[in-house]
């Protein structure tokens, strides 16, 4: 049965062809490798014929483990100190390592600790780093979707009136998004230089000195930061840009109504302003937490996830592997895991703005 | 009949005569793209190789060093490699095990007098040679030297573990420097592997476990490669280097006054024996198991798939002249492969100012591990590096090391040659 929308719809289909085929083979197409390849052995550049090994990938990325240790006993049963007169605890890797008694903690490694008891309870992860990969990728996306939404909505608001060169503000807040993020990341890394760096002059100079230089990119307290900062520069003006037409979507007759009525600014924002706005704010909302899931360029131009892993990422670590570390599977088993990360975020933030009746 | 006999004698006429002026086509790879020098010095073979014989003709095409390795991996991927290669000595066993390299026919003898480095050995055979090799030096003026009341070390004689931790602490307290040392660590990548695994191998580690190849357990994670952790570490803690180094501190540093030792490779000796009149090149210290500096620089090899194996053998053996061997030394300042060859070039014949760099990678060079693996195992090594330095616990940071080390081999069947 030719229905009428494969038949009569010939230029239509003709048109989308292309898109649909380039789709098909650049993005639909290498999802499903990936989820197939995260099952095997698949390497880069190898001889070997690729193996189905389960989810060994999975297993080696996710393991988790908690292990409580007590300290050291003599032989009397009096606790043994060090050298600094703490209770002495066993020595970590002596169960980590080849430790028959602790088959399921082998090769694992410290992800964080804290004192419990005399002892010290720890939560062992087989891939710390991967770990801290997704922590720092979490956190990103928490600071960044509201920061970015919220200044981009600031920003909308301040522009969307009808003043002498308002365009010329809009073209400087959008101009950071024309610019590729290579370059952006290249000019920022600059900025944030211990030594040059117009950051840390501007800073010293503003405190007449009394402010110390600090290494931005290069301390681990403050490389995350950095990062996150200038990402939300980069991209707020393309979210106020959407926001703006949003802002414009809302009918003129609304806020006549309210000044009318004699609202309040506020009121205005409350009532006619924000509820006009919701179909925009899950969009922007939506687009940001994507993004933000798939920071790569900053840290590959910036830290290359250094210095102490403090700004690893998901994304980094798939292309780390995969490619730098010819450890397709590995990268394969990442990128399924950051889909069905996003996928569920997406899910809960569909679900939290669904319309209630 | 006497129509078919013409016929084929007309065929096999001209398929005899299109034989013998049949110029088969070698197609070439190389890293230089973008230095006039070094493209100038290989076209300048490549000619001299066409005009000789009637047989071959190469073709080059030149890659910028960055997308090099990338460039043959898709190539390989897609089947469409070159007839001769090029590779940087470390990686030429995974090349080599991935089917993308065949091994070289060239007469043994030929090369007997090539510097250790320059030979591409795997699993006994010959994959690879190369024109040139580089070396690394602890660089520092006699000045420096007489100021701090320093013996100055041979090769005969280098400097202990403890000399060289004298050094750099009288280096510090003189305050005349920024730092005492310079090693480099604004280059990431490769250098970390070539430059500071040489450490843990003099003292007693090793990336890899080189018997077998198979694990990296004891020899990453052992006595020595703790007490290398312990020692690189103490670097950056006590303030004698930087674990983060400005770009332009690498470059210029040294030459500014800025460090009383620069760790820095043969290519940069020209720079600094332009900024100052009594620079030395020392040898690497001896922390215990001998000096050691990193050896193999690139080289050229030939394809897998390729249909004329011969003409690209061919094509090396008359690569490897001496006087091509000293034009590229001249050119672009690297070690010359053979004595005679760095008798012909002013800066490396004896007497002459980098003469002690071919002495270096004669006796102290030691090739990264010769492994398929070890394209991982760098990387590997090089995060671990940065990790310690930054501050991290030098034990577990070596377990991991180990474990990922391990994980990969295991991953690869053991990295079984084919």
């Amino acid at each position: 049965m030719a229905s009428k929308f494969t038949l009569s719809n010939r230029t239509g289909w003709l048109m989308a062809g292309p898109a649909i085929a380039l789709i098909a083979g650049f993005v639909i197409l290498p999802f499903f490798l990936a989820v197939g390849f995260s099952f095997t052995n698949q390497r880069l550049v190898s001889p070997n014929p690729a193996e189905f090994t389960g989810l060994a990938n999975y297993r080696q990325l996710l393991g988790l483990g908690v292990l409580h240790l007590d300290p050291l006993k003599d032989a009397a049963g009096a606790t043994v100190l060090d050298d600094q007169g703490q209770p002495k605890l066993p020595e970590l890797r002596s169960i980590t390592r080849k430790n028959p008694d602790y088959p399921q903690f082998d090769g694992m490694r410290e992800w964080f600790s804290w004192s419990s008891g005399a002892g010290r309870t720890y939560v062992l992860a087989s891939d710390v780093v991967f770990m801290k990969a997704i922590v720092n990728t979490v956190l990103f996306v928490i600071v960044v979707a509201p920061v970015q939404g919220g200044l981009a909505l600031g920003l909308a608001l301040l522009i969307n009136q009808r003043l002498r060169g308002i365009n010329v503000y809009r073209a400087i807040y959008f101009m950071p998004v024309v610019v590729s993020i290579v370059v952006v990341s290249l000019l920022w890394s600059f900025i944030y230089d211990e030594k040059q760096g117009i950051l840390n002059n501007l800073l010293g100079a503003l405190s007449f000195g009394a402010l110390p230089r600090v290494d931005w990119l290069g301390n681990p307290a403050t490389a995350l930061a950095s990062i996150i900062f200038m990402s939300i520069w980069q991209a707020v003006g393309f979210h106020m840009v959407i926001w703006l037409s949003g802002l414009q979507t809302i009918s003129p007759t609304l806020y006549e109504a309210a000044a009318i009525e004699g609202s309040s600014k506020w009121q205005t924002f409350r009532y006619i302003t924000w509820p006009g706005l919701k179909n925009t704010a899950i969009l922007v909302l939506v687009v940001i937490t994507m993004q933000a899931f798939g920071l790569f360029s900053q840290i590959n131009v910036m830290t290359q996830g250094g210095p102490l892993d403090s700004t690893q990422t998901i994304v980094f670590q798939a292309v780390q592997r995969g490619y730098g570390k010819q450890d397709i599977s590995g990268g394969s088993a990442i990128s399924v895991i950051l889909f069905v990360l996003v996928l569920s975020v997406s899910l809960i933030q569909r679900y939290l703005t669904r319309e209630r009746n | 009949m006497k129509h078919l006999k013409w016929s084929a004698a007309t065929i096999a006429l001209i398929g005899w005569g299109g034989m013998a002026s049949a110029t088969e086509t070698l197609t070439m790879w190389y890293h230089g793209a973008g230095n006039e020098v070094e493209s100038k010095i290989i076209h300048q073979i490549i000619d001299d190789f066409n005009a000789s014989q009637k047989d071959w003709k190469v073709e080059l095409q030149s890659f910028p060093q960055a997308a090099y390795n990338d460039s043959v991996t898709a190539g390989a991927l897609a089947g469409n490699l070159p007839d001769i290669l090029d590779v940087d000595g470390p990686n030429m066993p995974n090349w080599a095990w991935a089917g993308y390299m065949q091994p070289l026919t060239i007469d043994e003898s030929k090369i007997t007098g090539f510097l250790p480095g320059t030979k591409g050995m795997y699993n006994g055979k010959l994959y690879s040679i190369g024109l040139w090799d580089a070396a690394i030096s602890l660089v520092t003026r006699k000045s420096i030297l007489a100021d701090l009341k320093l013996r100055t070390p041979t090769l005969d004689k280098p400097w202990s573990g403890d000399e060289f931790e004298a050094a750099l602490k009288a280096a510090k307290a003189s305050g005349k420097y920024k730092f005492a040392l310079d090693l480099g660590t604004a280059w990431t990548g490769e250098w970390y592997p070539y430059a500071f695994s040489p450490f843990l191998q003099s003292f007693g580690g090793d990336i890899i476990d080189r018997t077998s190849y198979a694990t990296a357990e004891k020899a990453l994670n052992g006595d020595g490669a703790m007490a290398w952790g312990k020692w690189w570490q103490h670097l950056f803690k006590d303030g004698y280097a930087q674990a983060k180094q400005d770009g332009a501190d690498r470059d210029n540093g040294f030459n500014t006054g800025e460090y009383a030792f620069s760790w820095n490779g043969n290519w940069a000796a020209l720079g600094a024996l332009k900024a100052y009149n009594d620079v030395v090149f020392l040898p690497a210290p001896d922390f215990g198991k001998g000096s050691k500096i990193g050896a193999a620089s690139w080289q050229f090899g030939v394809s897998a798939k390729s249909a004329h194996p011969d003409g690209a053998s061919k094509f090396i053996g008359f690569a490897i002249q001496d006087k091509y061997l000293a034009q590229f030394s001249n050119g672009i300042g690297l070690i010359p492969a053979t004595t005679s060859a760095a008798a012909m070039v002013d800066n490396y014949k004896d007497g002459g100012p980098l003469s002690v760099f071919f002495a270096y990678s004669n006796k102290e060079g030691m090739v990264r591990p010769v492994t398929p693996g070890y394209v991982v195992e760098s990387k590997v090594f090089e995060k671990a590096a940065g990790d310690i330095a930054n501050g991290a616990e030098v034990g577990a940071t070596l377990d991991a090391a180990v474990d990922e080390i391990n994980a990969d081999i295991k991953k690869n069947n053991g990295y079984a040659p084919h």
